[in-house]
């Protein structure tokens, strides 16, 4: 009967949990339908004129457009050098290796803000006009993070026998890559780069810091959120946020996911071993 | 030297020069950081013959079987393959081939595509390579399983997807990598035969490396001992075994008795130590008659363990020491057998079947627990 007890009161916390993330969230998607300018509760009417006019807004599709070219480069660059960088410190045994994945993973333990101040203090520094790009190489430092360490638990998990065996076979390494490692780790970079994109897509606090007068979604609905007036066009573009978040997140999960079933095969069962004496 | 001699008459009655070695290992050395995982390995492999390397985990034989295929390079010495210098090239500018031992099959890929592989690389036509690896998973009795990834074929028969895609590359040395470790007993023992089959049908040096005396006695045209490193003995397996160079040799390559010190200079008259095959040695009344051929020694029967067809008796020495004695139950029952534990016996051996051994029987402790890391 204890164990029916606990079992319930773990049920009723992981509700409590769930419903704590999911809610506001959920508030978020029905407020887009409501016909009231005002936010009150209960909504009289739903609607989906608000979609059509934050469509027609020039200020969202404009943002709309900084924000995905911003994650897409961004995402590209630690593309690049995310898993260049995974490779080397998987690869090879240099000096200051630790060091360098210690750097590689700081951006995304440091608060955004403390990012976001060095490279203000940097791109003022050296004169560089704040555009754009400064804002797609402040989104690079965590991104690659993202794809760093997704590719190299990818290269541990992967049998070491597998890349000798192609070269046993008489590949070089470049055949090597192109037809064991790649394919090995395919879906972790794809899986890296898809929450590499989505947390760029959402970033405000580096893009502030990295930004001149570009305006990314984030920095939209931020600068509208106090607008009554403009307050359904902002729940709209939330819930556009939302989608675009969710998305490459479960289609990353599922990519992630499907190589826990390859276990490392180098482990013998112990019967193996019957022949010392 | 002196003068021309006729070759004709040189060649009748000198002994032919050997012809080349499929692999040679001249003053090979290995070293990981502070650990000498192979240390000053000398060793001819002969063109065609089934070569093991054995012994126990961490005594060198797997750095010894990466290096020739090129996944380590040597600290020192040289490698050669079928009369050339090897020793610096990548795995892939070698012709040998290796079957691992967790067979390293890509997930990715069908069995076909598996055994493929290696042709594929090799730039083989299509329609070639497609025969090619017919060919080879007809030869490891596989022949429908082509479509089949590799997560969807048992224990065994990733192995034999293993072997085929080596062997259809046509290697001049396949290198196996204790290939039966992972398998149960019967399959072991099955895979050990249609193995050995194989390595006759198509005339291959294989170079085995395993940790299992048995297996290396049952397949082996010739083996070496491994032990911290070195090698103690190399030989064909009744070599081997019925005169093992050292103690450690002995002790590893089936169960065998050394004795040394005070109790060999009681039993056999010297001090040097010896060993004796378990199976040589007769277990008799006290007062039964010792002709000058035999060595003699008296005891009392501390074990006994009944095993079927044989028993397996451990004898105290009244000199010291102890004996392990085999004999068949040719008249006795298990009861009859369990009885002699305690009694005072006399164990009679020839003389020529003790074998003088020149390490002290101590070599076989700690060999065990060297560490494994080189080893896997």
């Amino acid at each position: 009967m204890e164990s029916r007890a606990v079992r319930i009161a773990i049920r009723i916390g992981m509700i409590l949990v769930l419903a704590f993330l999911y809610v506001p969230l959920l508030i978020v998607v029905i407020y887009s339908f409501n016909n009231d300018i005002g936010q009150t509760w209960p909504i009289d009417s739903f609607t989906t004129k608000y979609y059509a006019l934050a469509w027609q807004n020039p200020d969202v599709r404009v943002a709309l457009g900084t924000s995905l070219l911003v994650a897409s480069i961004a995402t590209l660059l630690a593309f690049v050098l995310g898993s260049l960088a995974a490779f080397a410190v998987h690869r090879f045994h240099f000096f200051g290796r630790n060091a360098v994945s210690f750097v590689l993973v700081l951006p995304i333990a440091l608060p955004g803000i403390l990012t976001g101040i060095a490279l203000n203090n940097a791109i003022n520094n050296y004169r560089i006009p704040f555009s754009i790009w400064t804002i797609m190489i402040g989104h690079a430092t965590f991104c690659i993070v993202v794809v760093y360490n997704n590719v190299l638990a990818r290269l541990r998990r992967t049998a070491g026998s597998l890349i000798e065996a192609s070269m046993d076979l008489g590949a070089d390494g470049w055949q090597t890559f192109r037809y064991v490692t790649w394919p090995a780790i395919r879906t972790a970079v794809i899986a890296g780069m898809l929450l590499a994109f989505a947390l760029s897509f959402d970033e405000i606090v580096v893009t502030n810091f990295t930004s001149g007068t570009q305006i990314t979604i984030p920095k939209f609905i931020y600068d509208n959120l106090r607008q009554p007036r403009n307050r359904p066009v902002v729940n709209v573009v939330a819930v556009i946020v939302l989608l675009v978040m969710v998305i490459p997140v479960y289609i990353a999960q599922r990519l992630a996911g499907g190589d826990t079933t390859t276990r490392p095969s180098r482990a013998l069962p112990p019967a193996a071993q019957p022949g010392v004496p | 030297m002196c003068g021309v001699p006729s070759l004709e008459a040189d060649l009748s009655d000198v002994e032919p020069v050997p012809p080349t070695p499929a692999v040679r290992l001249e003053g090979v050395v290995k070293r990981f950081g502070d650990v000498v995982a192979v240390d000053r390995i000398d060793l001819d492999v002969r063109e065609g013959e089934f070569f093991s390397m054995l012994g126990p985990s961490g005594s060198g034989k797997t750095t010894c079987l990466r290096m020739i295929a090129g996944f380590e390079s040597p600290t020192a010495g040289r490698i050669a393959l079928g009369g050339r210098y090897v020793t610096g090239l990548a795995p892939y500018e070698r012709e040998v081939n290796t079957v691992f031992q967790d067979y390293a099959l890509f997930p990715h890929m069908t069995v076909a595509e598996n055994v493929g592989y290696g042709l594929m690389v090799r730039k083989v036509p299509r329609a070639d390579r497609r025969r090619q690896v017919a060919d080879a998973l007809e030869m490891v009795r596989l022949p429908e399983f082509g479509e089949r990834r590799p997560a969807q074929l048992s224990g065994g028969q990733r192995q034999r997807v293993a072997l085929a895609r080596a062997l259809v590359m046509r290697p001049k040395v396949l290198l196996l990598d204790e290939p039966l470790g992972a398998l149960d007993l019967k399959l072991r023992q099955a895979m050990q035969i249609e193995l050995k089959e194989i390595q006759e049908e198509v005339s291959l040096t294989f170079i085995y490396v395993t940790h299992d005396q048995e297996e290396a006695l049952t397949m082996s045209d010739r083996l070496a001992v491994f032990n911290r490193g070195r090698i103690e003995q190399v030989g064909s397996p009744a070599e081997v075994y019925e005169r093992p160079a050292t103690g450690f040799v002995a002790g590893f390559v089936g169960v065998s008795n050394v004795l040394e010190g005070e109790a060999a200079a009681a039993v056999a008259g010297d001090p040097h130590p010896f060993t004796i095959r378990p199976e040589k040695i007769e277990m008799h009344e006290l007062d039964a008659a010792v002709d000058g051929d035999s060595c003699s020694a008296t005891g009392h029967v501390r074990e006994v363990v009944y095993l079927g067809a044989t028993t397996r008796y451990i004898v105290e020495l009244d000199a010291g020491a102890s004996l392990v004695v085999m004999q068949q139950n040719l008249a006795t029952s298990s009861m009859e057998a369990l009885q002699v534990r305690g009694k005072a016996v006399r164990l009679i051996w020839r003389r020529s079947n003790n074998r003088p051994v020149e390490a002290p029987a101590g070599a076989l402790e700690g060999s065990m627990d060297q560490e494994e890391a080189q080893a896997s």
